[in-house]
């Protein structure tokens, strides 16, 4: 069973939601990655969602744009991001990390020796943002052959016909993407996730998580309280940016951040 | 070389799901899937019904003004001494490029989709400018993505776009240049897909949008064939044009697959020269990737990251390629070369002065390879070059390496 499964298992056991928390490996400098992780599982995350920095990231908005910039100063590559995994695994064998970003980057690594890598590192997820169900069904079987998830995205313009095919493809659980428009852009319409999120549970047995658009705590408990979790991104990457001269701080800081929607969600 | 069954097979490329062979697809965020497949529905409609087509060949007729003309350039195929050069005129359409052609055909579905606002992305600005006039003419509400880069070197475009009454959007991420543009293009489109027509400007792109600009672009080799064979008896030997994107050369080389003995070449933007790395010359010497919602050859290093292209054109100055050119290239239908900043400035030059038709830099690159081939080829062989725009945009950038303040 995938770490990412036993997580949502225990959490719904508990009757808590999963707290999802993105950053993107190597902002701004990739030392400051895995003690970022860890201090963000201390502060409440249930599973991480760590960044594949990329040059021309299409479907974010300017601040996880920004941010691969900053990654990129630093040549973080594929290969970094997975070395990163892996140092993180040597203290947390339990939480779930998945992988999120562009094709391009694992394309050129050859699917065969990324998914290897990866396996290797302890990842238990990966979410291609441009890699829809129809252009990956040859890499999502060689993930799950290693026992790792493909997460796919779910969006507004989803049509109700192409769920359940969109949600046999994916495991571990399903992104859905609360509004039209790029990460970090609109303010996000609680009940019409409510809405979706209940037509997408009338095909789909998988776990719900929605970003994009969650600011604080109070949207973070909002939308937690009609999914399964909530996936939080670009408030955090704007508080890296923040301190990206001095980034001894950005684990504290990004900590609080993430425990004070914690402490709202269990509220 | 592929067998006559295989070309047939060639030329009816894409497949149902966007491929030409590994290339192509549709490789985009969940959001844009809907839209990508009701684009689909309505091309696939409108393109098979005679009312569509008679409305398409009425606008190509009397607002483009085609047929464009096929001009025997008899005084440069003397200079150049070998195969007789012919160009086709492009740059005589409307708005003094190819790019009309596509930009007709997409604002007919956006009219037909209802959508009231079009979006679109440019490099040189001729796609701005061919995109604005179009919804100038429809009463569209039109913004225009351009790199700040290419918003600097392209001034007159850019005020071009906004006397048609375009909001021209300069963009300051990544390289400043076209593919940014598009990368901003995808973003705005992801944001306002309900009531926005995104007019993408090459055949590039998530499927079908290669598929569409290729099918309205291919005027260009219908009439270039009928042309030649009424001119001289014969099809041409040689077909040479630009490719940055590749829309004008996939224009004009489609009609002309299944002619087994018309060898197809583009040429890409060699930059300083390809063996400096400051060039865009991905079917030369870059690798299969993905990039803007299809698989095609791309210049990105070994982790994946798109690299910085170079070319004295801004039209051509892009790190990928419609996926169609990559497949014919892996086929061996088309052959792909590069032309370098100072061979495509010679050639605008020479042009100039001895035909007296000015070529947009992006064109230069065609004509420059055009004249190292003829001398290679007989006197009776035939090339046909695709003159795919006219060289007033870039009197700054030819002025400024002349030293002069226009």
């Amino acid at each position: 069973m995938s770490r990412i499964k036993i997580c949502f298992d225990r959490l719904e056991a508990q009757g808590r939601k999963a707290l999802i928390p993105y950053v993107t490996a190597g902002d701004p400098a990739p030392q400051v990655t895995v003690p970022l992780l860890h201090a963000m599982v201390e502060a409440g995350a249930d599973i991480l969602e760590l960044g594949i920095p990329f040059s021309d990231p299409m479907a974010d908005g300017p601040t996880i744009q920004l941010a691969c910039e900053r990654a990129l100063l630093h040549n973080t590559s594929i290969i970094d991001v997975l070395a990163m995994v892996k140092s993180f695994r040597e203290q947390d064998q339990d939480t779930p990390v998945v992988l999120m970003g562009y094709l391009n980057p694992i394309e050129m690594t050859g699917y065969e020796r990324f998914i290897d890598l990866a396996a290797d590192a302890g990842v238990d997820g990966v979410l291609t943002v441009d890699l829809p169900p129809e252009e990956s069904v040859n890499f999502v079987s060689q993930l799950n052959a290693k026992n790792m998830d493909a997460i796919y995205l779910l969006a507004p313009t989803t049509e109700e016909s192409r769920v359940s095919e969109v949600c046999r493809q994916g495991s571990g659980y399903v992104y859905y993407v609360s509004v039209k428009g790029v990460t970090g852009s609109a303010e996000l319409d609680v009940d019409e996730v409510a809405a979706k999120v209940a037509m997408i549970r009338k095909h789909t047995d998988l776990r719900i998580g929605v970003g994009f658009g969650i600011r604080d705590a109070a949207s973070a408990k909002a939308i937690s309280a009609v999914s399964d979790g909530a996936i939080v991104g670009s408030v955090l990457v704007n508080q890296i940016a923040a301190l990206a001269n001095t980034p001894d701080q950005i684990p504290a800081a990004v900590a609080a951040i993430v425990k004070d929607m914690r402490t709202a969600m269990d509220a | 070389m592929p067998t006559s069954n295989d070309l047939a097979k060639l030329k009816q490329l894409p497949d149902a799901s966007g491929h030409f062979g590994p290339y192509g697809g549709r490789f985009v965020s969940e959001t844009l899937i809907a839209a990508l497949q009701d684009l689909e529905r309505t091309y696939e409609k409108l393109w098979r019904d005679p009312d569509f087509q008679a409305e398409f060949d009425r606008d190509l007729a009397h607002y483009v003004g085609r047929p464009s003309p096929l001009y025997f350039a008899e005084r440069l195929t003397s200079h150049v001494g070998g195969a007789r050069i012919f160009l086709k005129r492009e740059d005589l359409n409307h708005t003094g490029a190819h790019k009309v052609n596509n930009t007709i055909g997409q604002a007919l579905l956006a009219k037909h989709t209802g959508k009231p606002r079009i979006i679109a992305e440019t490099g040189a600005g001729q796609h701005g400018v061919a995109s604005a006039t179009v919804a100038a003419r429809l009463g569209l509400e039109c913004q225009v993505y351009m790199g700040v880069d290419d918003v600097e070197r392209q001034k007159l475009n850019v005020y071009r776009m906004k006397l048609l009454g375009a909001t021209v959007i300069p963009v300051e991420s990544g390289t400043r240049t076209l593919k940014d543009a598009m990368n901003e293009a995808m973003r705005d489109w992801v944001t306002n897909v309900d009531n926005t027509f995104y007019i993408i400007g090459t055949a590039a792109g998530p499927h079908p949008y290669p598929k569409l600009v290729r099918d309205f672009q291919s005027i260009i080799g219908r009439e270039a064939r009928s042309q030649c064979l009424e001119q001289t008896g014969r099809l041409p030997d040689a077909l040479v044009a630009c490719v940055g994107g590749g829309s004008n050369a996939i224009g004009l080389f489609h009609p002309f697959i299944e002619d087994e003995s018309v060898r197809m070449i583009g040429v890409e933007a060699g930059g300083d020269g390809v063996e400096t790395g400051r060039h865009a010359a991905p079917l030369t010497v870059g690798r299969p990737g993905v990039l803007h919602g299809n698989r095609t050859y791309l210049m990105a290093d070994e982790g994946g990251q798109i690299q910085g292209t170079h070319s004295i054109s801004a039209g051509l100055d892009y790190p990928g390629v419609g996926p169609e050119h990559s497949w014919l290239k892996d086929c061996g239908r088309a052959e792909y070369t590069a032309a370098t900043d100072d061979e495509a400035m010679d050639a605008f030059r020479l042009l100039t002065r001895i035909e007296g038709i000015m070529p947009a830099l992006e064109s230069s690159h065609a004509v420059a390879h055009a004249m190292k081939l003829a001398k290679e080829m007989d006197k009776d062989q035939i090339i046909v070059v695709n003159l795919s725009g006219r060289g007033d945009k870039d009197i700054h950038t030819v002025a400024e390496i002349d030293g002069i303040k226009v």
